[in-house]
């Protein structure tokens, strides 16, 4: 070389890596709705989120990266929905919604991926997608501290806020305040806590109380439902449910706190 | 498969990152490895690198592209085997969404010695920037 100092440097750097802050350069806020233990209804609230918030006139895109249980598009009722190819993927619109999931290029069939795998996946998925402009991007994730989650907060660590969801149950507390060590330890903020499938007020006394040590301001419980199961896959049905109603209402909460500093643009 | 602009287009923001940092220097070339379980097609990936690098202002930069075969190790029984051992199998529809999401082979191959999906992917799979070759700038 006749040049001096010709570094060959940067070794084995992944590029997908640096294009995924550009992905959602244009989406305000990236939430994750997370918890410590599974079946404490994640899928449900970051879907029935982005249903209520796409309604109110918000640009709103939902990416579930439960890759071992992908569970929103049944929620949706979004089986058939397809990504279109467009200098990457563009997401599909479901009731105003931008779409993303693996279920989309698998169906119904068993994901059996290892942390490595998982995350490899994570970074293409999140490298070609190609969100418009949103106010908001809803993340469903699987439970626990695992891969999903530290592989999200590094990939976009910028842009990352969090909603926690847990029962009253004192085994799914113990669960989510691991979470609620390890995301604040990551520095991801926590806009929220949900208390899911409330049956009696009464129990949720002690996990409010110990919830409100962490430091967590909005608090909001959400009544059990039977009816829930029979409005899946029907998102109409789905908006006019009691859950629903409780989830605008923790939104209307939220969206002060994460929207103040920030213009909103009309839908 | 327009897939492969959102891939160039990685590069090029990721060799932009490069020249913000090593401001008083040019890049000459650079080497992409792309794993055989991408499914890119190298004359897309190439046109695509070569448009985005005229409009981001890295027209210069030369563009090299490197294959790695893809190979798979099974954890339940040890057996090795490529991609191009199995790939017969796979109808389009498969290698398409494979093409996006290329860790998803687990759900559509299996050990062809004892059917396990829990098998490495030793090689062969994700793109990396194997070396970037800077000069100092002239002026
Ligand atoms: N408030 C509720 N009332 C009744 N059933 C609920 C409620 N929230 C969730 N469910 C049901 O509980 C199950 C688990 O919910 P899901 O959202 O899949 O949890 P997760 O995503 O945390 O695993 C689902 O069958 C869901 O329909
Ligand atoms: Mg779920
Ligand atoms: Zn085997």
């Amino acid at each position: 070389m006749p040049e001096v100092d010709t570094p060959r440097e940067v070794k084995y750097l992944d590029p997908r890596v640096a294009i995924i802050r550009h992905r959602v350069e244009h989406v305000g806020n990236v939430v994750a709705i997370a918890s410590g233990k599974g079946g404490v209804g994640k899928t449900t609230l970051a879907t029935l989120s982005a249903l209520v918030l796409s309604k109110r006139g918000l640009r709103v895109g939902l990416l579930d990266l439960d890759f071992n249980c992908p569970a929103c598009h049944i929620v949706l009722g979004a089986q058939d929905a397809k990504p279109r190819e467009e200098y990457g993927l563009v997401p599909p619109k479901v009731y105003g919604v931008e779409f993303m999931s693996i279920a989309m290029f698998v169906g119904d069939k068993e994901v059996p991926m290892r942390g490595v795998d998982i995350v490899n996946a994570m970074i293409e998925i999140l490298a070609i997608t190609r969100w418009s402009k949103l106010d908001l991007l809803l993340i469903d994730l699987p439970p626990g501290t695992s891969d999903e989650v530290l592989e999200v907060a590094r990939l976009l660590k910028h842009k990352l806020k969090t909603i926690l969801v847990t029962t009253p149950s004192r085994l799914s507390i113990a669960g989510v305040r691991k979470l609620w060590e390890v995301l604040k330890k990551l520095n991801v903020p926590t806009l929220g806590l949900v208390i899911n499938m409330v049956r009696n007020i009464n129990e949720i006394k002690a996990v409010e109380e110990e919830v409100r040590k962490w430091g967590i301001e909005n608090v909001a419980t959400l009544p059990y439902d039977s009816e829930l199961e029979n409005a899946i896959g029907s998102p109409d049905k789905l908006l006019n449910t009691e859950v629903a109603r409780e989830i605008r209402r923790f939104w209307d909460k939220v969206l002060e706190v994460m929207m103040a500093p920030q213009q909103r643009t009309p839908g | 498969m327009v897939h492969e602009w959102a891939l160039a287009e990685a590069v090029l923001y990721s060799l932009l990152d490069v020249t913000k940092k090593y401001s008083d220097h040019k890049i000459k070339e650079v080497v992409i490895e792309v794993g055989e379980l991408q499914g890119i097609d190298l004359e897309v990936l190439k046109f695509a690198l070569k448009e985005l690098a005229k409009s981001l202002g890295l027209e210069d930069v030369l563009f090299r592209v490197e294959v790695t075969e893809a190979e798979f190790r099974c954890r339940s029984c040890g057996f090795t085997w490529k991609l191009s051992d199995v790939r017969k199998k796979l109808d389009e529809a498969t290698r398409e969404a494979i093409h996006f999401v290329p860790d998803i082979v687990h759900t559509f191959i299996q050990c062809p010695r004892c059917g396990s999906p829990d098998y490495e992917i030793v090689r062969g799979r994700g793109v990396c920037l194997k070396s970037i070759l800077l000069e100092k700038s002239s002026t």
